[in-house]
C-alpha cells in the first residue's frame, strides 16, 4: 500500500511535447512509471518516447483509461489544463507547473468544487511511491520503498529529508509534494489523513515553511487524529518579514507566519521538530525508536 | 520579484478609469509641474504628497496641505528630493522624485477597505473598519471585532449585498450606503481584472458633501499574471526597486539581499531558506537568499554568481544544490564558466546532490577552480562558516 499512487497508476503527460515535460517523462519511463498516454493539441496520433499522444484529455482517457494526469505547461496555459483534466474526471491531477496566476488558481479550486479529482499542486515536485511509480521532477534514485510518509511544501526539501531517510536504511512509503503557492489542492491535512489510513505507513515527515497557518492546522489535526508519530521541519526561521522567500505563499507578513510561531504550535501539539534541515531523518529515528518502530522501519 | 508595486497616483489613475471615485489629481515631476498641477485643479485647498514605494509618508512629513498656491510651490520644493525614512523603507529611506498634486476634501469620516486573498478558503476576501486612518494590522491586534469580512466566490463575485453588509457593519450613513456599495464592487472588479494581489484604501473617506471616495490607494499586482497586463507592466517604477534584486529578475532569479556575508546560491525555495538557517545554525551570517529556480541554464548560474558577488559583504560563498527539475552539471558548468568571467577570491563551498550529481562532480573536479567540497548540507555549512572565519 501506499498513498495517492501506485504500480497500478495509469499516467497521462499533459503537453508531453514541451522539452522539460519530455525530459520528465524519459525519466519516469526509466523509473517504471505506468505512462500510458501523452497530450499536446495538435499533435495527437503521433509518439512520444513510445506512448501515445492525443489532442485532448478526453480521447486520452477514453483510449487508454488514464487515472492520473501530470502537468509541465506553462503557466499561462496550466490552469486551463488543469480544468481539462478535472473535466475527463481523472482521480488525480499533480501540477508541477510554477508562477501560475492566483486568481486562476483561485477560479480552479471553485471549479473543482463537488468534483471527484484530487489535485496536487502547483508548483510542487510531484508525488513518488519508490519502487512502484514517480509522478513528477524528483530524482527517483534517492527514494527507496518503505513505510515513512514525507509530506512536504518545498520540492528540494523534499529530496533532502527522503535523502537522509534512504542514507540511514529507512524507506518511505510515499512522498508528496504538496507545492509552495498560497492556493494549492492537496494540503498537509489531506495527505496527513491518507498516511493515517494507510496500513504501509507508520510514522510520517512533515516539512513546513513559514507563509500562512497551514502547518499550525496541520498540528491540530495531528493532535486529534493522528495514530501515527509524526516529525517536523519549518524552513525560515532567518527570514526577513515582508519578504517572499521564492515561493509565492512564504512570507512573513504583518508579524504572521514566522517559523517560530510555527515551530511553538507543532511542539504544543506533541511533535517534535528537527533543529536544522540537516537532521530531519536524525530526528525521526529518533522518535522511531522511542516508540519501537525503528526495527519496523529500518528496510536496508 | 513576485509583486509589482505601483504609485498611489498610478492606482487612483486604474481605479478613476472604472469608476472607482478618487480626488481629482495630477502627478508632477518638478516644482513647476506641481503648482502647474494645483491651477489646473482649481479651488483653494491642495494636498501635495510624495510619491514612494513605501507607506507612513505622511508621519515622515511626505504629506502637506496648502492652503495657496505659494504654499504647493514651498512645499513642493522642500518635499521633492528629499528623502523620506518611514517603518516601510528601512532606515536608508527613499528619495522623492514624484509628487502628487491632489484637491483637497473635507473629511467627516474615514474607514478602511481592503481586498486580499485569504489562503484559507482559497478565496478573495474583502476587510472594511471603521477604524481608517490606522493600519490593518494594528486594528487586527487591538480591535479585531472591528474588522468585518466578505468571502467572495469568483463565480459571482462580491455580490451588492456583501458590499451592503460590510458597508452597514462600519456604520456608513444610510444616505451614503449606494455609493459605498458602487465603490467596493468596483474596486472588486479592478482588481480580478487587473489580478492584484493587494488593493488598499486606507483611508476611504465620507466628505462633508457626501461623497464616497479613495483618499489613499495601495495596489500591487501578482507578478505571474503580468503576462496579460502591458498596461500594469507600464506602471513599473526601476528606481523604486532593489537594483540586484532588479537584475537578479531579468534572469529569472529569485534573489533577496540580506544582512550577512556568506553568500548563498541553492536550487528551491525552500533548500534555499533552510540552507540560510543552517548557516546561521553553525554562526555564520547569510548574505542573501538566492533560488536559482528549476529552470537554470549556465549563463543564468553565471549571473547568480555576479550578483552574489556584487554584494561587497559577501566573504564566502556556498552553493548547494540538489538536482530534480535542475541537473547538477548544468549547475557544475554554470559555476565553472562563472570562475572564468569574475575573478573568484572568496572561498566557495560547493555541495551537489541529486539528477547528473556525478557529471557535476566530475565536471567540476576536471576544471582548476579552488573548490571546497561538501559531502553534505551541514558539512558544507560547517566548511563555509569555518573558511569565512579564517579569511578574517
Amino acid at each position: 500500500m501506499s498513498v495517492f499512487i501506485n504500480k497500478e497508476t495509469r499516467v497521462l503527460v499533459q503537453g508531453i511535447t514541451g522539452k522539460t515535460a519530455l525530459f520528465h517523462t524519459q525519466q519516469m519511463l526509466e523509473y517504471g512509471t505506468n505512462i500510458v498516454a501523452g497530450t499536446s493539441p495538435g499533435k495527437g496520433g503521433s509518439e512520444v518516447e513510445g506512448v501515445p499522444v492525443f489532442n485532448t484529455v478526453q480521447e486520452a482517457v477514453a483510449a487508454t483509461n488514464a487515472t492520473a494526469s501530470v502537468i509541465y505547461v506553462p503557466a499561462k496555459f496550466a490552469a486551463d489544463a488543469i480544468l481539462e483534466a478535472v473535466d475527463a474526471e481523472l482521480e488525480l491531477v499533480i501540477c508541477i507547473t510554477e508562477h501560475i496566476p492566483v486568481l486562476d488558481m483561485v477560479k480552479v479550486k471553485r471549479y473543482m468544487e463537488g468534483k471527484k479529482t484530487r489535485l496536487v499542486g502547483p508548483n510542487c515536485p510531484g508525488v513518488i511511491t519508490p519502487e512502484e511509480c514517480k509522478i513528477g521532477i524528483m530524482p527517483g534514485y534517492i527514494h527507496k520503498k518503505g513505510h515513512v510518509g514525507v509530506v512536504s511544501r518545498s520540492g528540494t526539501l523534499t529530496y533532502e529529508a527522503v535523502h537522509q531517510l534512504t542514507q540511514e536504511g529507512i524507506g518511505q512509503s510515499t512522498a508528496v509534494g504538496i507545492g509552495g503557492d498560497p492556493v494549492n489542492g492537496t494540503d498537509f491535512i489531506d495527505t496527513l489523513k491518507a498516511f493515517n489510513e494507510d496500513d504501509d505507513t507508520y510514522a510520517v515527515i512533515m516539512i513546513g515553511e513559514i507563509g500562512g497557518t497551514a502547518e499550525e492546522e496541520a498540528a491540530r489535526w495531528i493532535k486529534d487524529n493522528m495514530k501515527k508519530p509524526v516529525v517536523g521541519f519549518i524552513g525560515g526561521r532567518t527570514a526577513p518579514p515582508g519578504k517572499r522567500m521564492g515561493h509565492a505563499g512564504a512570507i512573513i507578513s504583518g508579524g504572521k507566519g514566522t517559523a517560530d510561531e510555527k515551530i511553538s504550535v507543532l511542539n504544543e501539539c506533541g511533535i517534535k521538530v528537527a533543529e536544522t534541515p540537516a537532521v530531519m531523518g536524525a530526528t525521526l529515528i529518533e522518535v522511531l525508536k522511542e516508540q519501537s518502530l525503528y526495527e519496523k522501519c529500518k528496510t536496508h | 520579484m513576485w509583486e509589482l508595486n505601483i504609485h498611489e497616483y498610478q492606482g487612483k489613475e486604474i481605479l478613476a478609469k472604472n469608476g472607482v471615485s478618487v480626488p481629482k489629481g495630477n502627478v508632477a515631476f518638478t516644482v513647476e509641474e506641481a503648482v502647474e498641477g494645483a491651477k489646473q485643479l482649481g479651488g483653494d485647498v491642495w494636498v501635495v504628497k510624495a510619491q514612494i514605494h513605501a507607506g507612513g509618508r505622511g508621519k515622515a512629513g511626505g504629506v502637506k496641505v496648502a492652503k495657496s498656491l505659494e504654499e504647493v510651490k514651498s512645499y513642493s520644493e522642500s518635499i521633492l528630493g528629499s528623502t523620506l525614512v518611514t517603518h516601510q523603507t528601512g532606515p536608508e529611506g527613499k528619495e522623492v522624485k514624484r509628487l502628487l498634486i491632489e484637491e483637497g476634501c473635507r473629511i467627516k469620516k474615514e474607514y478602511y477597505i481592503g481586498l486580499v486573498l485569504d489562503r484559507a478558503t482559497s478565496r478573495i476576501v474583502m476587510m472594511a473598519s471603521e477604524e481608517g486612518g490606522t493600519e490593518i494590522e494594528e486594528i487586527a491586534e487591538h480591535q479585531p471585532e472591528k474588522i468585518f469580512k466578505e468571502v467572495v466566490d469568483p463565480i459571482v463575485g462580491l455580490t451588492a449585498f456583501q458590499a451592503r453588509r460590510l458597508a452597514f457593519s462600519i456604520n456608513i450613513p444610510a444616505k451614503q450606503i449606494n455609493k459605498a456599495v458602487s465603490f467596493m464592487t468596483g474596486l472588486y472588479q479592478v482588481f480580478v481584472e487587473k489580478d492584484c494581489s493587494i488593493a488598499e484604501i486606507n483611508p476611504l473617506v465620507l466628505t462633508e458633501e457626501g461623497d464616497i471616495m479613495a483618499l489613499d490607494a495601495k495596489l500591487n499586482f501578482d507578478s505571474n499574471a503580468l503576462y496579460r497586463h502591458p498596461d500594469i507592466v507600464a506602471y513599473r517604477d526601476l528606481e523604486e526597486e532593489d537594483p540586484k534584486e532588479l537584475e537578479a529578475s531579468k534572469y529569472d532569479l529569485s534573489y533577496i539581499a540580506l544582512n550577512g556575508n556568506i553568500g548563498c546560491m541553492v536550487n528551491g525555495a525552500g533548500l534555499a531558506m533552510a540552507t540560510m538557517d543552517i548557516v546561521k545554525h553553525y554562526g555564520g551570517e547569510p548574505a542573501n537568499f538566492l533560488d536559482v529556480g528549476g529552470g537554470a541554464t549556465p549563463e543564468k548560474v553565471t549571473e547568480a554568481f555576479k550578483i552574489i558577488l556584487s554584494d561587497p559583504n559577501v566573504k564566502g560563498i556556498f552553493v548547494n544544490i540538489f538536482g530534480g527539475i535542475m541537473k547538477c552539471d548544468v549547475i557544475a558548468t554554470g559555476i565553472v564558466e562563472a570562475a572564468k568571467q569574475v575573478s573568484l577570491n572568496v572561498p566557495l563551498v560547493v555541495r551537489l546532490e541529486g539528477t547528473n550529481v556525478e557529471l557535476g562532480k566530475q565536471i567540476l573536479q576536471e576544471s582548476s577552480i579552488d573548490i571546497i567540497a561538501a559531502e553534505s548540507m551541514a558539512d558544507g555549512a560547517e566548511k563555509i562558516v569555518a573558511a569565512v572565519q579564517e579569511g578574517k
